[in-house]
């Protein structure tokens, strides 16, 4: 940082705007909000295509003949749940305790791989019963749309493993705790999309 | 072992592939082997492979559009001697699964391959200059976005010899590019090369965003960015709205035909529609992605050599931001023949035209710009003029088709394409030339010549007017694009204006070869010591040519628009933009390879994705996490450039510049 950004960077009467180039920290976050906003348009694509083909089952099972709002409920429970013990593992890495962040995400593992195995069986369930996704339009945008929600929270719990074999080895250096703070908007973020997910695809089941 | 891979991919039966295919192999050879006689490949990888400044990932994302350039132009050559040659009954030189390959091929490269990069690099390397910082916010990434353009532009020449491109139109419409109706490797190698440079261009539209969104000098508030920064953040926010949508969209169509899904079939409830209400929900956008930065650098080349600051900043920055919202609502346009209903189709057709309104306030902007200003007619300032005339001509016919009863009967004809052209030539790659030109000596220390510059940019008009106003007659006589042959004769003459027009372009593409072979020739002569060759307005033109690594050896402190060009008026002005010449040991981020593997990698992907060699998909995928991982580990991501290298570097400059 130089001289004048100093000096600039301390006064409060200048505006943001005004100030020079924001910290590495600002960076990086915004970068990845951005990253974020364009995958929650590829969402968007998703939903827009699944909205379109959801009637047309070929004269195969609909929506209401599929799907079981008790097992996905639970889905639903695991994932939300998994978001709140991210939230404290995010506040165990700004406090730099390691312990915590270990008991934490571990959690929010154990919770998005369960959130992971009860959506692969309940892909599988739907294959067995001969509505895979190659047999109408309206189940392949359904698997298309939640299976990649579902490939999101595998390379998401893939990130986390890398995230903490770095606190293992890197310690909360700044680079570190920045890839944490990203972690975490992924992580909501995911959430976010399956709650769009659960309304329009198992609740608007009609 | 090899899919779906075998000898009989490669074409040894049609000579023309052949040759150009030896050409070419030739050429890089030659290329290859010079460079290791000379023991460049040191310095190549050094210098060029592995960089992560802004300034030379910009300068090859030009040099790539240049060579796929020649590429798109051999193509274009081809279609426009095959339609002069084959009426009334001729069936021309080429076979017409050859030809459906070129028109694809055609439009793919010069869209994604040609127009993209060119405008990316110019924006990669003009906008941390013009915003007077040291180097876009995410420089690894960058280096990793130009690796990844580069591995679809191979995937993309590699289709010329080994299996065959898609015979599908640019666009690729279902249901013709579904597996049913096309089973070969053609869509594949147009999808997975899309799919990877696109994945390239949206990590370099966040990083751009970011950049101008977070990284600027002290002062440089919104109100005093330059146009081409502005131009730039509208282009950048397309991208990360609208190339999202193309990848979702090739997913569904690679589905389609890797997993037997049904989003675009016939069968089944697939609708093919829809594909083509996606693929324009980003097309459109694209449009704008491609022409807002040239807009951009036509506001910064009026003002500079009008003398004269930009006429109506305010309503210029307006006009872009509306462009920017409205290139959403419009993208209907393309297919009023789909039969949507008159309201749709109304809407569309009204928001299309009310596009014209912020484009028009910009027209006048600059002409009021260029009134009163005492004008020096250098090379950027031709193709300004040139834009003026010659967009605002192809802006007029979009709006004739923006008419849906019109566009009923102009739908799919030859006027269409004349119309694009219209704009893609006379914005796009007008445009860029200016920016070319205007930058090169900010980027090489030299100035392009001049003569040679205002030869190639006759060539292109006249060589434009030639080729498209035959065609905008012929769409009015009822000639349907993408047509191997026809049976009227009275549309041959016409057809054969337009080939003297193609060919007149490629004397001006021979002759932007020439412009720079005899440029770097006579540089001595050319040389810009002073930074500032155009006696120009904006922050890039205050520090040296070329710049240093870290651009700026203490960032400026921004008061007003055209700072620079207010600070040479006024020594108080250039001392404030100076500020203290207090020198601080900077970290500038070291070069890594880590973009070139990620390319090597994505490029084995897509190759194994496109012949179904599914054991080297997972290579290719186990490289692209290695190389990920072995990035996340890297903690001497920068170099440490001491007080005193700076402050001699700025000793020395300031010495040439401004002796005491």
């Amino acid at each position: 940082m130089s001289a004048a950004e100093h000096t600039l960077a301390g006064s409060a009467e200048i505006p943001v705007s005004l100030r020079g180039p924001a910290s590495t920290r600002v960076v990086a976050g915004f970068g990845f909000w951005l990253f974020l906003l364009s995958d929650i348009l590829i969402f968007a694509a998703l939903f827009a295509a699944y909205s379109v083909l959801s009637g047309e089952t070929a004269g195969g099972p609909s929506a209401t003949d599929l799907f079981d709002r008790k097992h996905v409920f639970i889905e639903t429970l695991c994932l939300l749940a998994s978001s709140v013990t991210c939230g404290f593992g995010t506040l165990a890495v700004q406090r730099a305790q390691a312990a915590m962040v270990y008991f934490w995400m571990t959690l929010t593992f154990l919770l998005g791989a369960t959130f992971l195995a009860l959506e692969i069986g309940e892909f599988r369930d739907l294959v067995a019963r001969g509505a895979g996704p190659s047999h109408s339009a309206f189940l392949s945008a359904f698997f298309t749309l939640v299976g990649t929600h579902g490939l999101h929270v595998t390379l998401g719990l893939c990130w986390m493993i890398v995230m903490l074999i770095q606190v293992a080895t890197l310690g909360f250096r700044p680079m570190v705790v920045r890839r944490f703070f990203c972690f975490g908007l992924f992580w909501h973020a995911l959430d976010i999309v399956w709650v769009g997910v659960f309304t329009i695809v198992y609740l608007g089941a009609r | 072992m090899f899919g779906r891979l075998t000898w009989a991919a490669i074409p040894f039966d049609q000579p023309i592939i052949m040759i150009t295919a030896g050409t070419i192999g030739t050429i890089l050879a030659a290329i290859l082997l010079i460079v290791t006689l000379k023991g460049r490949w040191p310095y190549l990888w050094r210098e060029w492979i592995t960089t992560v400044d802004h300034k030379r990932i910009g300068v090859m994302y030009m040099i790539l559009a240049l060579v796929m350039l020649v590429r798109g132009f051999a193509d274009a050559l081809m279609m426009r001697t095959q339609q002069a040659l084959a009426a009334n009954g001729a069936l021309g030189y080429l076979p017409p699964e050859h030809y459906n390959q070129i028109f694809s091929a055609h439009g793919t490269i010069m869209i994604f391959f040609v127009a993209m990069p060119f405008v990316i690099g110019l924006m990669n390397f003009a906008v941390p200059l013009q915003l007077g910082v040291r180097d876009v916010a995410f420089p690894v990434l960058n280096s990793v976005s130009f690796w990844l353009s580069a591995s679809g532009v191979l995937l993309v020449n590699l289709s010329l010899v080994v299996g065959e491109f898609a015979r599908t139109g640019w666009l690729a419409y279902p249901p013709l590019s579904e597996l049913a109706y096309s089973p070969g490797v053609g869509v594949d190698y147009y999808l997975w090369s899309l799919q990877i440079a696109g994945m390239g261009t949206l990590l370099s539209g966040i990083n751009l965003t970011t950049t101008i969104l977070k990284l600027r000098a002290p002062g440089m508030g919104y109100s005093r960015m330059p146009v081409f920064c502005w131009t730039a953040l509208a282009s950048n926010m397309l991208i990360v709205a609208a190339f999202p949508v193309l990848t979702a969209t090739f997913a569904m169509l690679l589905l389609d035909r890797y997993c037997d899904f049904h989003f675009f079939t016939n069968e089944l409830g697939g609708n093919p529609m829809m594909y083509v209400n996606l693929i324009w929900i980003w097309g459109h956008p694209e449009v704008y992605i491609l022409i807002l930065p040239a807009f951009g650098v036509f506001s910064e080349v009026v003002a500079t050599f009008s003398g004269k600051p930009l006429f109506g900043y305010r309503s210029m920055v307006m006009a872009t931001m509306a462009i920017c919202v409205l290139s959403f609502f419009v993208w209907l346009h393309h297919f009023f023949t789909m039969g949507a209903g008159a309201d749709v189709n109304g809407f569309f057709g009204i928001a299309t035209m009310v596009i014209a309104v912020p484009t028009g306030v910009k027209v006048f902007n600059w002409l009021f710009t260029l009134y009163g200003g005492k004008i020096r007619f250098t090379v950027p300032v031709y193709w300004t003029l040139g834009f003026m005339v010659t967009f605002v001509i192809g802006g007029m016919t979009g709006v004739m088709m923006a008419i849906p009863p019109a566009d009923f009967v102009l739908h799919n004809s030859l006027f269409l394409i004349a119309h694009f052209h219209n704009v893609a030539i006379g914005g796009v790659v007008f445009g860029v030339m200016a920016g070319y030109n205007y930058w090169f000596p900010k980027a090489f220390g030299f100035k392009l010549n001049e003569t040679l510059g205002k030869a190639v940019f006759w060539c292109w008009c006249i060589g434009f007017y030639l080729a498209f106003m035959p065609l905008y007659a012929l769409g009015l006589m009822g000639a349907t694009r993408r047509m191997q042959h026809y049976t009227d004769p009275q549309w041959q003459p016409l057809n054969q204006v337009a080939l003297a027009g193609a060919l007149l372009i490629f004397c001006g593409i021979a002759l932007t070869v020439v412009q720079l072979v005899v440029s770097i020739r006579t540089r001595d002569k050319h040389r810009d010591l002073t930074g500032d060759p155009w006696n120009g307005r904006t922050l890039e033109w205050s520090t040296p040519s070329p710049p240093p690594a870290w651009n700026f050896a203490i960032l400026p402190q921004v008061a007003r628009t055209d700072a620079y060009w207010a600070a040479k008026r006024d020594p108080e002005d250039m001392k404030r933009l100076l500020g203290e010449r207090n020198y601080v040991p900077l970290h500038i981020p070291r070069n890594t390879p880590v973009g070139f593997f990620m390319a090597f990698f994505s490029f084995m992907l897509g190759f194994a994705l496109i012949w179904r060699i599914w054991w080297l998909a997972v290579v290719g995928l186990m490289g692209l996490a290695v190389a990920g991982l072995m990035q996340a580990w890297r903690t001497d991501g920068e170099v440490h450039v001491s007080a005193q290298e700076v402050e001699s570097a700025d000793r020395a400059y300031s010495a040439q510049v401004r002796p005491a």
